[in-house]
């Protein structure tokens, strides 16, 4: 069990590509925490930094008040479930979990009931004497995290867990994944793209752009209150609504309508000022009468999410998504008024949020 | 209906007359030497031992068979693990220029043939001490058999995923672990299949041999068969075709042997 820290970390490709652009960051003991990010962010990059797989090129690494910037991946005692699982294909179950143990030369008897002790753990009892190529991919997912859990390494890393796995198994494995990690309370590092499952899973997460961590924190803030235009983007099924904005006193004009100024920004921001105004469609009531202080205009399309729908509303030219409760949805074409609500709606001045 | 009997009929005719090609000399050699009296016709043997029997006698002719096997069995170990680690690090080391090197080397070797590099070679295995020895012979040899198979070898390595290393060093593998527990598991086939090549190569190579090696104790059965011959200078059919027998043999059994274990399915051994 260790914290990890990162002090200015940077990563230069040969060819002058700056994968890494000088991160700092703190991961406490036990901390379960997402890197996020689009495909080409720096995540995985990050992540084979911490492995030691990739050098660092300035900064350095930091696992349990060690630092381990110049150490090879194998002294580093942290050890590494890969997209592809990379289980050994020549060798079964059994193996492919001591394998570790039998690096650290550790005996035959030992490793083998050591393996035995935590495939049962992870209900894989019955396929100790399989080949990988005779597992499924949810099952082949257990033997390379018991296969970690046997080095009782320090701190796990996990490279997309989740993504060589079909829709339905993926949601099981999240379950698993986040309660075995309680369980185990070891300090783990995931990397992913899919920000529900960042969502999902982290107790904190950093999302990254093009080698800068545009923001730290748990998924309820990164959620609620997007640092940036960036991660308001990224993060949440549905896109947050980013709309232009104009103050006008205590309201700001937003595609033509007046709503009043977020509660978050109150105090904030000068006359005539050009911003952008945020609010996520689940954080607009959806109403078919006129209502004080919302954005009305025509129905244009209604797609359906399940137990809600996502309306778009042609405010003025400019597109308004709000969620309406099932039953409540309107035809396309209808009249309908969004209602952003007023303490969950964010102001952005040059792509930063505003707010005290 | 007529031109397509004849047509057929004509089709098979030249099948048999393609196959009568390769099965007659094989049937001579399969009946010739158990035959007291042979000639160049394929005879219904008599089945004696006496041709045999003269192989056992011949002062060089089985001894020569066990030198076959030592030279073939050394190249194939030296130029399995030469290869296996020069592919493996060509395969990962990013060089600049690494993969002109290689094709300049697979183009070298396949261009200068053995004839072509006759002399050199002779001189060279004066000036190191190396003419006449059985040692010698096998790193020649070696030598000009590795640039094929480090470029053969090195497609297996390509094509097995680095997750797998990768994750063998995180748990603290070394270089030379991560080649013996993963990477050689990984391209088994591949090295079967330079060890056959390897085998027959060499078991059929009769100039270098013949060339470097004076002693005919430490003569090869290639070499040997060439001197197989009646005081009179005509060829000697009964020794020969006995002979001849005795050398495939042990080719076709490897053949065998490896067809059994491999199936010759060379897929890289990655099931996914």
């Amino acid at each position: 069990m260790a914290a990890i820290e990162l002090r200015g970390l940077t990563k230069v490709y040969p060819g002058g590509v700056k994968a890494l652009d000088s991160l700092d960051l703190v991961i406490p003991d036990g901390e379960f925490f997402a890197l996020l990010g689009p495909s080409g962010c720096g995540k995985t990059t990050l992540l084979r930094t911490l492995a030691g797989l990739e050098t660092a090129t300035g900064g350095s690494v930091v696992i349990g008040e060690r630092d381990v910037t110049g150490v090879q991946p194998g002294g580093r005692d942290v050890a590494m479930v890969f997209q592809d699982y990379a289980l050994f294909p020549h060798m079964n179950v059994t193996d492919n979990i001591a394998y570790p143990l039998r690096i650290k030369k550790v005996g035959k008897t030992e490793r083998q009931e050591k393996a035995a002790e935590v495939g049962a753990r992870l209900g894989l009892d019955q396929l100790m004497d399989r080949r990988p190529g005779q597992l499924s991919g949810g099952q082949q997912q257990r033997v390379a995290l018991a296969r970690v859990m046997a080095t009782q390494a320090q701190a796990f890393l996990f490279d997309e867990p989740l993504s060589n796995l079909d829709a339905r198994l993926r949601l099981e494995a999240r379950t698993f994944l986040k309660k075995l990690q309680r369980e185990l309370g070891v300090t783990t590092v995931f990397v992913t793209h899919d920000q529900a499952e960042a969502l999902a899973m982290a107790d904190r997460m950093a999302i990254m752009e093009a080698g800068h961590i545009r923001q730290i924190g748990t998924p309820a803030e990164v959620f609620q209150r997007p640092a940036n235009t960036f991660v308001a983007a990224f993060i949440g099924s549905t896109p947050m609504n980013l709309l232009d904005a104009v103050v006008h006193g205590d309201t700001l004009e937003v595609a033509g309508c007046k709503v009043p100024v977020p509660a978050s920004a109150e105090g904030l921001l000068t006359e005539g000022e050009r911003l952008v105004y945020g609010v996520r469609p689940e954080y607009n009531t959806y109403s078919a009468e006129p209502a004080e202080g919302s954005l009305g205009g025509r129905v244009s399309i209604v797609e359906n999410l399940g137990a809600s729908h996502l309306v778009t509303l042609e405010v003025n030219d400019v597109a308004v998504q709000a969620v309406v409760p099932e039953g409540d949805e309107p035809a396309v074409g209808d009249e309908g008024f969004a209602v952003p609500r007023r303490d969950r709606a964010l102001v952005y001045r040059d792509g930063e949020l505003v707010s005290a | 209906m007529t031109r397509f009997v004849a047509g057929r009929i004509g089709f098979y005719t030249l099948i048999a007359v393609l196959l009568a090609f390769f099965t007659i000399p094989l049937l001579w050699l399969a009946t010739a030497p158990f035959t007291s009296d042979p000639t160049y016709e394929v005879r219904m043997p008599d089945f004696t031992f006496e041709n045999f029997q003269m192989i056992i006698d011949h002062p060089y002719a089985l001894w020569s068979l066990v030198n076959s096997l030592v030279l073939a069995v050394g190249t194939a170990v030296l130029v399995v693990v030469l290869s296996a680690l020069a592919a493996y690090a060509l395969s990962r080391v990013r060089l600049p220029g690494r993969d002109a090197l290689l094709y300049a080397l697979l183009l070298l070797s396949s261009i200068i043939t053995g004839t072509a590099a006759m002399v050199p070679l002779f001189q060279l295995a004066i000036e190191l001490g190396l003419i006449d020895s059985q040692t010698g012979l096998i790193l020649i040899l070696s030598g000009g058999l590795l640039p094929a198979a480090i470029f053969m070898i090195k497609d297996f390595m390509d094509s097995t995923p680095k997750s797998y290393e990768e994750s063998a060093r995180v748990f603290g593998a070394s270089p030379l672990q991560i080649v013996r527990h993963v990477v050689v598991p990984l391209v088994r086939p591949g090295l079967a299949t330079i060890a056959v090549w390897t085998v027959a190569n060499v078991w059929g190579n009769f100039l270098m041999p013949f060339l470097l090696l004076s002693d005919v104790e430490k003569q090869p059965a290639a070499v040997i068969m060439y001197t197989l011959y009646t005081e009179g200078g005509q060829a000697n059919l009964k020794v020969l075709s006995t002979f001849g027998l005795l050398y495939s043999v042990p080719v076709v059994l490897m053949y065998l042997f490896v067809s059994k274990k491999y199936g010759f399915r060379f897929h890289g051994g990655i099931k996914r």
